[in-house]
């Protein structure tokens, strides 16, 4: 390719044609417009006229400039200029593609595979085998050269990894490169990272490298912490750009379990800056909920931050018995609990049966002795499902008589009458010391304060159970915390006081520590690494590199040194993991992690995403010589006289209607269309389609509900009018009783205010068929298109739990008997809203009692308006099936869309029947 | 047989624009009311005058017996003298006359022959005799005359550039109306008209004009070709021209309204944009006018 003032062209030879324009001028200059020749009678007056001013019979210098002007661009034109031309040789050898592969990518990873998919037509042409590598998932063995065309076929399976490249793995991978010459194309993530330079020293040794480089930068989040009342989130970029702000959005369960967006806010970078902080202010019950942030519209697993126990706070209850003593505050059994709690969990107080209700995580009393058999019942419950009840012993404990005799629920352990006091005015010995914390005690590990000394406690009775109930003794092996678990939940029982009367425990550090352990509080951090060694995580979720959340599923557990450790790899990937205790979040981005773009050599050609894009102007060039002889030929006419001829009148016209031809959007009649469009809905039964914008998909949804309507009509009472297509951007929703939904892989996303609209129609009981159309190939475990786009469309709507149609859905009898509900498929899954667990199946009926209402959606892919699709002269316009099996099939689709009707327009009355031996006994008394 | 029945189909392809042009002209004439041309006294004729007492001399076979009865005394049925004229029509039959400069427009020649039915049409109603100028058809009256008159006007184009007024078949004392758009030699419509006047002949000039003919709404370079190709003008600026074409076609129409003027002929400029009845109108009137 020439290049010509940062210009280039495709065949710069047609340029040489530029040299025969003054040739051109010098003919074109002597031939004068032609004449018109006009039959006129009046001829004969005109005899013997001559002009009055000597005219040249020359074209006007003007006119040939325009026509030169025109054809140069048209010669232009033709020799294929190209701005910002890209040197790209073809290159010869083989070609590896070596893509980073880590999280980064996944923002743009379409776009980087459209660029292999480029440069895999490139190396097709040139018959050169392709080797494409991921960095983050480096193949064993040998770079794996192929033709280019078996690489085209595997690049849908190509996906990102959450992680990024070991660096000690990069460098084991650069040694051991094979030596054969070839050239790379290095598709970048855009951070730097170790290793990178070893790699890319390696593979300039084997050929030319070219690197494929975003010009954005990357977005990443860091880990969620408390400042203050809030939480902080801090969000990363590499390369300091100008000013920008992105929504931060937190996002957890609802109190109905769905999950949703939570709270949000703004994360603004400061010019020049790399950090965006946001602080949220959330209310402990939100706070609680929040699974994980993210940064709004980034899909990467980096602009993810996973949230575990340490960002949640705990709800502890503080009830103390009676108090005598007004006043004195230092006294007070709760004091030194509050102090301890007061920071790290949310504290609540009240009487017992209040709190019981707010079903907080850990409840403590603090020397209360007696409870009412019903609190005594009601915090049984609440422990046996999963409550944490924590006692202190106190002057009052002690002198009731509770667990005396027999072993008491809600007390570990059985306990001897008075208690006994060390080392005070009245007693000999030493106040005790504490024994060193077992091995298998909740508080292993924690270091004993030398100045803790214990004077007073309650004893528990000598019991077979008694030694595996102690987790804390004191230095004579008296037990000072005693644990039983009760159902779910577990009892403890501090055998001093909760203030310093008994124990100097409560003045010292550990008194905090050993709440902690206890989970009565939360813990600041998360664990270090001597807590971790020796412990095992199971992953519970995962992030893959898009930032979406998966069942761990069968995966590995983790030891936790590898946690402690951070970095993230094949062995362990970003998500949730469980311990014994806690959950741990793994997040992509550590603690002291900041993006640094990548810096490449300067003998390293980089090739941007968007920065700088050839532009061909081989068309604009054509357009300018078309639009200038489009001039010339109106110059010409006007010059010889056409325009203001006697038919000129017909050019203002002509050039009128040009203008004009544009047609008046459709908007300006907007509030009568609405209004029409209303009355048609509402006039009769309509059943109603989702306008995909694919207009041979919406042709045959039109056709098919067009199909199901006219059997509708001629088998039941319901006699629907022509269906309608619906623009979910524009129209009003709440006139269908059903829209049909089928499921494109490009269809557009509706906006956020469509979403409001659909949910607020399903949320007002609509319902919306969404049909995959795929034969729900995904429920064998592929994951089509379909499914995909299914899941991105559905996942801002209001939806229930799910389940397949149960054999005793209304669906199956709402006008006929079916069993399965084929389309122009006939997969048996079809989904709808979950029945209630409690349904209970009802005697005398094959059915159960079912929930009251219609399920706002059902979801298949059956692709049932193809099934019933007819066209205008009522053919079928699809086949489905073979012969008479295939008949029967159709009139199963017909069946099950009867069936769907009735069931949208009459609800589940046909589930009524189950009231029937109810009304009968009722008739017959 | 083949003969014959190639005459006949000769015959129809010639008579086929005959209905039209005469129907065309009937309900064009059937615009102007004839009025009464009758010579306003007693005399041969086909229409009623008056009843007058019979008296000596009377056959008695003129004696009107179902007015005689109503009375005692015998009248008379007089009828009113009505003298056949002459009229002689011209209808330019030149190259030129087929010029029309709009689809929508008829050619000048078109409306001439039209005009020219139309006035026969009129003038046959009212007892005349017309016939067509050059000897073609010698004046007649009655509805046969009027066929020959449409087919003969209905007759393709003359070989001529520009039509001269004939005066062959003109009758002494006769009337004669010469439809043309006298573009021409204007002296030879001058010696034409002249050697009618001497005749006594006395008539109207009825010249047909197309609009454009009129306003000359050309611009640029331009050859002008005469409708038979003999003659052509070319011009650099056709615009130019304009104004002295409208001075020398003001010009012409005036030489035409003062030649008229001194022989005793009355003169109307008519454009084909122009409805055909005022034009008819203007014709039957100017005949009206010295009878």
């Amino acid at each position: 390719m020439a290049t010509f003032l940062g210009i280039g062209f495709t065949s710069p030879w047609l340029l040489l044609g530029l040299a025969a324009l003054p040739i051109l001028w010098i003919l074109l200059r002597a031939v004068p417009p032609a004449p018109v020749r006009r039959l006129f009678p009046g001829v004969a007056l005109l005899a013997g006229l001559s002009d009055d001013e000597s005219q040249t019979e020359r074209t006007p210098w003007w006119l040939l400039l325009l026509r030169m002007l025109a054809l140069a661009a048209a010669i232009i034109g033709f020799a294929g200029p190209v701005l910002n031309p890209q040197e790209r040789s073809p290159g010869s050898g083989p070609l590896l593609i070596v893509l980073d592969g880590t999280w980064a990518d996944a923002r743009d990873w379409p776009r980087r595979m459209e660029r292999v998919a480029v440069a895999l037509d490139e190396a097709e042409r040139a018959a050169r085998p392709v080797a494409l590598v991921l960095l983050a998932d480096l193949p064993p063995g040998d770079l794996p050269f192929q033709a280019a065309g078996a690489w085209r076929s595997r690049l849908p399976g190509i996906i990102p990894r959450p992680w990024e490249p070991q660096p000690s793995a990069l460098e084991e991978w650069a040694a051991s490169l094979e030596a054969g010459p070839f050239d790379t194309l290095w598709l970048s993530d855009g951070l730097a990272r170790p290793g990178r330079e070893a790699v890319l020293a390696a593979l300039e040794a084997r050929g030319t490298v070219t690197v494929f480089e975003s010009p954005r930068p990357v977005l990443a989040l860091r880990g969620a912490e408390f400042a203050g009342d809030g939480v902080k989130v801090t969000a990363l970029r590499s390369g300091a750009q100008g000013e920008v702000a992105y929504q931060l959005r937190a996002i957890g369960p609802d109190p109905t379990g769905t999950e949703r967006q939570l709270a949000s806010g703004l994360l603004a970078f400061a010019p020049g800056a790399t950090e965006a902080t946001a602080e949220l202010a959330l209310p402990p019950e939100v706070r609680n909920r929040v699974s994980r942030f993210e940064i709004a519209g980034q899909r990467s697993a980096g602009a993810v931050s996973l949230t575990d126990d340490s960002l949640k706070r705990r709800e502890v209850a503080l009830i103390a018995g009676r108090s005598e003593r007004e006043g004195l505050e230092l006294l007070s059994p709760l004091y030194y609990l509050r102090q301890a709690l007061a920071p790290t969990a949310d504290l609540i107080e009240g009487d017992i049966a209040d709190i019981v209700l707010a079903s907080p995580d850990a409840i403590i009393l603090a020397d209360v002795a007696r409870l009412a058999d019903a609190e005594a019942s009601a915090l049984l419950e609440w422990v046996r499902e999963g409550g944490l009840l924590v006692r202190f012993a106190g002057p009052r404990l002690a002198a009731s008589d509770v667990a005396r005799n027999e072993e008491d629920p809600l007390m570990p352990v059985r306990l001897r009458a008075g208690g006994r006091s060390v080392g005070g005015t009245m007693s000999w010995g030493e106040p005790k010391a504490l024994r060193p914390f077992a091995k298998d005690s909740p508080f292993f590990g924690l270091p004993i304060p030398e100045d803790v000394r214990v004077s007073a406690q309650v004893m528990a009775q000598p019991d077979p159970q008694l030694s595996r109930r102690v987790i804390a003794a004191l230095a004579d092996g008296t037990p000072l915390v005693t644990r039983r678990f009760e159902g779910a939940g577990q009892v403890v029982l501090f055998h001093v006081t909760a203030n310093a009367e008994w124990s100097s425990l409560p003045l010292s550090g550990l008194f905090v520590q050993m709440l902690e352990r206890l989970a009565v509080s939360t813990r600041p951090e998360r664990p270090d690494a001597a807590e971790l060694a020796g412990t095992t995580w199971t992953p519970v979720e995962v992030l893959d590199a898009f930032g979406s959340m998966r069942e761990a599923g069968a995966l590995a557990g983790v030891p936790g040194e590898r946690i402690v450790e951070g970095a993230i790899g094949p062995d362990m990937p970003p998500g949730l993991y469980a311990g014994a205790e806690r959950r741990i979040a793994v997040n992509v981005i550590g603690s002291g992690r900041v993006l640094e773009p990548a810096a490449w050599p300067e003998r390293i050609a980089v090739e941007g995403l968007e920065l700088v894009r050839e532009t061909a102007l081989r068309g604009w060039l054509l357009v300018l010589a078309l639009a200038l002889l489009m001039a010339d030929i109106i110059a010409s006419l006007w010059l010889s006289g056409r325009l203001r001829g006697p038919r000129a009148a017909a050019l203002p016209v002509l050039l009128a209607a040009l203008l004009l031809a544009p047609p008046q959007p459709a908007g300006a009649q907007g509030g009568e269309a609405e209004e029409s469009f209303a009355l048609d809905a509402t006039a009769n039964t309509v059943l109603a389609y989702v306008l995909t914008g694919d207009s041979r998909l919406d042709a045959i949804s039109e056709a098919g509900l067009r199909g199901l309507s006219d059997v509708l009509f001629r088998r039941t009472s319901v006699e629907p009018a022509d269906p309608i297509g619906v623009d979910l951007e524009r129209d009003e929703l709440s006139f269908f009783p059903f829209l049909y939904w089928p499921v494109s892989p490009d269809q557009p996303m509706p906006s956020a205010e469509a979403y409001v609209k659909l949910n607020r129609y399903l949320r007002t009981g609509g319902m919306i068929m969404f049909d995959t159309r795929d034969a729900d190939l995904a429920g064998l475990g592929a994951d089509t298109p379909n499914r995909r786009k299914l899941q991105q469309l559905a996942a801002p709507l209001d939806i229930p739990p799910l389940e397949p149609v149960p054999a005793d859905h209304v669906l199956t009898r709402a006008f006929y008997l079916l069993q399965d509900f084929p389309g122009r498929h006939a997969s048996r899954e079809v989904w709808v809203e979950a029945a209630p667990p409690g349904a209970e199946l009802v005697e005398g009926m094959p059915f159960r009692n079912l929930n009251d209402n219609v399920t706002p959606v059902i979801i298949g892919g059956n692709d049932w308006a193809a099934a019933w699709a007819v066209d205008s002269m009522g053919g079928y316009m699809f086949p489905v099936g073979r012969g008479n099996a295939g008949d029967r099939q159709r009139e199963m689709a017909y069946r099950f869309g009867v069936n769907l009707v009735m069931y949208v327009l009459t609800g589940n009355y046909k589930s009524d029947q189950v009231h029937v031996p109810a009304l009968l006994e009722r008739l017959g008394q | 047989m083949s003969e014959a029945v190639r005459l006949r189909a000769r015959a129809e392809g010639l008579a086929a624009p005959l209905p039209p042009l005469l129907a065309e002209a009937e309900h064009l004439a059937s615009t102007v009311l004839p009025g009464v041309h009758g010579r306003r006294r007693a005399g041969m004729g086909d229409e009623f005058w008056q009843y007058r007492p019979a008296h000596a001399g009377d056959e008695a076979r003129q004696i009107d017996w179902r007015r005689s009865a109503r009375s005692d005394a015998h009248f008379v049925r007089e009828k009113e003298w009505q003298a056949a004229q002459s009229v002689v029509i011209w209808a330019d039959d030149a190259l030129s006359m087929n010029f029309t400069s709009d689809r929508n427009l008829p050619a000048k020649r078109e409306r001439a022959a039209l005009l020219a039915m139309a006035l026969a049409v009129l003038l046959v109603r009212g007892g005349e005799r017309v016939g067509l100028a050059g000897g073609a058809i010698a004046p007649a009256g009655g509805e046969v005359q009027l066929v020959r008159l449409a087919r003969a006007l209905a007759a393709p184009a003359g070989a001529r550039d520009f039509g001269v007024p004939e005066t062959a078949g003109l009758v002494a004392h006769s009337r004669a109306v010469f439809i043309s758009d006298f573009l021409g030699e204007v002296a030879l419509v001058e010696e034409r008209l002249a050697e009618a006047a001497e005749r006594g002949v006395t008539g109207a000039l009825l010249q047909v004009l197309d609009p454009q003919e009129e306003s000359f709404p050309f611009d640029g370079r331009t050859i002008f070709e005469s409708m038979g190709r003999t003659l052509s003008h070319e011009t650099l600026k056709a615009a130019d021209l304009r104004d002295r074409y409208l001075q020398r076609l003001a010009a012409r129409k005036a030489r035409l309204a003062d030649l008229a003027r001194r022989t005793g002929w009355q003169y109307h400029c008519h454009h084909s944009s122009e409805p055909a009845s005022t034009a008819l109108l203007w014709a039957y009137g100017a005949l009206e006018r010295r009878a």
